[in-house]
């Protein structure tokens, strides 16, 4: 009862961010200057043939008016047509949401193996040179965004040393044909293990870039919580028993310290998808976040709106996981 | 024969200020011994220097400790730390910070077991259960299965002392086990760690700081001032006739449930002053 009650309070206030961020976008994208008539008809045309355009795609309306006829259409799954593009717009976020997801996941991965490991390693050789060594790389990565490591990455691993794919989603010369938009998890699950490998040369450098700076800030809080942790009493009577260093960091501080990591990672996480935006585009990757520069580009309006929505979505659901995985995490929560 | 036998142990804070002043202690097998001192005193400490769980501020800097017969300190670290929790173990001082608040019970009583002495998973749960009765815990089986959280403060610390028995060590180092504790619950700690001790036939190590609880349990005594041993003697011969001008101040400082109107009485500044002098003495004898 307590669980049914619980979910939809959370859906019901998942609905409510969903509509104030469409409003915002709605509004924001009408009222900044530019209009995709102008994007879409020769120079010299006729004010007639604006106006005819216009009545087309109803913008001669009120901004009230046309927000009504779209959420309506909306909420019975019409996300409208792209003006560009000139197909649903349903079908077009929904085919580059998995590249955006493959790629967000990876990088997420990235970062905690990357941030997890440096943080275990600084508590192990803690007030060391070690640790004083993995401080100052945390603080370079961190005091660079995730677009200027995409850059550097492109120049010396793709560019100097070039190891790596700095362009795309897959190698065409592969000639795998591909039934979902999933190209990773479909890979992985046909075993074509050569497609994994060149699926993940692509997405290596990217995810990188994003996961660089995710990495420094998890180094930082979970080395914060684990020296905090070394301190407690269990911890000493663990060492009593015979354990070593590595185990006691591992077995005994670790699922206590990373409590509020697991936190900042759910929010950070969001933030990291956010950046997709600008480093698919310096990839040219494929996927929901550089469709979303050329709509903007273009004042594609209603495929704006339908990829605003996704993201929005998208990050109420990371939320929501945050919270259920904390919950499931800390036994002192389970029972209340 | 002594089980844990202690010669000159010295523990120095970073900075060269010494916290244990030469200090040497027996306990034999089967036998319990107090360890009385006022705070900061060093009575933890030279626990702490026998269990390798000293903080990072201070150093051990002089001295052996023979554990069943072994020099710990001539041991490299990883046999030191797997003999230690072999033949060794701790009643720490809080049971509501002792227990890892993210793990059941069960495991944090069997890890020693499983992990260090190589025991199958199933003998050592037996053995757990077969030790939560021991310390008269009503259904071991829930208990294994929950989290510190759920079990009051007295359970907890029942479980913690479990879990020190749980590998048959032979010396236990019980530090203040019931400073933490309500008055009611102290009483059957109390009573219940000298019933595991005798039926066990353990050496035990008994940090207290109240001279009441050391004529029930101990058989002898040690008592510190800064580091450096007082007096150590017998129990009896401690309460009839203590020796040194200190213990005779402790013991007087002692409140009694037969007078409990009487103001407390602290411990004379002259015999402070005096025991001090002595102290300083031994310093510079120690450090010539």
């Amino acid at each position: 009862m307590q669980i049914v009650r619980a979910l939809l309070t959370r859906l019901a206030t998942t609905l409510v961010t969903l509509l104030g961020a469409a409003i915002i976008v709605f509004v924001v994208i009408r009222v900044v200057p530019g209009n995709p008539i102008a994007m879409m008809l020769p120079p010299g045309a006729t004010d007639a043939d604006i106006e005819r355009l216009k009545t087309l795609y109803g913008l001669d309306k009120s901004i009230p008016e046309q927000f009504w006829i779209w959420i309506v259409n909306v909420a019975q799954g019409d996300f409208g047509t792209s003006i560009t593009l000139r197909q649903p717009v349903f079908d077009l976020v929904i085919g580059r949401l998995p590249a955006t997801l493959e790629l967000s996941l990876i990088a997420l991965v990235i970062a905690v193996l990357i941030g997890g490991t440096a943080a275990l390693t600084a508590t192990l050789y803690r007030d060391t040179k070690i640790e004083g060594g993995i401080d100052v790389a945390g603080g370079v990565a961190l005091s660079l965004p995730d677009f200027l490591w995409g850059l550097a990455l492109i120049l010396v691993l793709g560019v100097l040393w070039p190891l790596f794919h700095i362009s795309g989603r897959v190698s065409p010369s592969l000639g795998f044909d591909f039934h979902s938009n999933f190209f990773l998890l479909e890979a992985l699950l046909r075993l074509r293990f050569d497609v994994v490998f060149d699926l993940l040369g692509h997405m290596l450098l990217p995810a990188l870039a994003l996961a660089i700076p995710l990495a420094a800030i998890i180094l930082q809080l979970l080395k914060q919580s684990l020296k905090e942790c070394m301190h407690d009493d269990y911890i000493t009577l663990a060492r009593t028993k015979g354990y070593s260093e590595t185990s006691i960091i591992t077995r005994d501080a670790l699922p206590n310290a990373i409590l509020p990591t697991l936190t900042l990672i759910g929010v950070q996480f969001t933030f990291l998808i956010g950046g997709t935006v600008i480093i698919e585009r310096l990839f040219s990757y494929e996927g929901l976040g550089n469709m979303a520069i050329d709509a903007v580009i273009n004042r594609d309006l209603p495929l704006i709106q339908g990829i605003v929505l996704v993201f929005a979505l998208l990050f109420t659901l990371v939320n929501l996981l945050v919270d259920m995985t904390y919950a499931a995490l800390n036994p002192r929560l389970r029972h209340a | 024969m002594s089980y844990l036998s202690i010669q000159d142990l010295t523990v120095r804070l970073r900075n060269g200020l010494p916290l244990l002043r030469k200090v040497s202690l027996d306990v034999k097998s089967g036998e319990v011994r107090a360890l009385v001192g006022e705070s900061g005193a060093g009575k933890s400490m030279i626990g702490k220097a026998v269990l390798g769980i000293l903080p990072r501020a201070a150093r051990l800097t002089g001295g052996t400790i023979l554990l069943d017969g072994e020099d710990l300190l001539a041991l490299p670290p990883k046999a030191r730390r797997q003999r230690i929790g072999a033949k060794a173990a701790l009643i720490p001082q809080d049971p509501l910070t002792a227990l890892n608040p993210s793990r059941r019970i069960g495991p944090q009583i069997t890890d020693r077991l499983v992990d260090i002495l190589g025991w199958k998973r199933p003998e050592a749960e037996a053995r757990a259960f077969e030790l939560l009765e021991e310390v008269h815990i009503q259904s071991p089986r829930r208990v294994m299965k929950s989290y510190p959280h759920e079990l009051s403060g007295g359970m907890r610390q029942r479980v913690l002392i479990a879990s020190a028995f749980a590998a048959e060590p032979k010396l236990i180092i019980a530090d203040e086990p019931t400073t933490a504790l309500d008055v009611t619950v102290q009483k059957q700690i109390l009573k219940l760690i000298r019933e595991m001790q005798e039926r066990h036939q353990t050496a035990l190590l008994f940090v207290t700081h109240d001279l009441g609880v050391v004529s029930k349990i101990s058989q002898s005594l040690t008592v510190l001032y800064a580091g450096k041993v007082i007096e150590d003697t017998g129990v009896r011969a401690f309460f009839d006739a203590p020796q040194h001008a200190y213990s005779k101040a402790l013991l007087a400082a002692t409140p009694k449930y037969t007078d409990p109107d009487g103001s407390l009485m602290p411990v004379p500044d002259n015999i402070i002053a005096a025991v001090e002098r002595e102290v300083a003495a031994f310093d510079a004898q120690m450090n010539e």
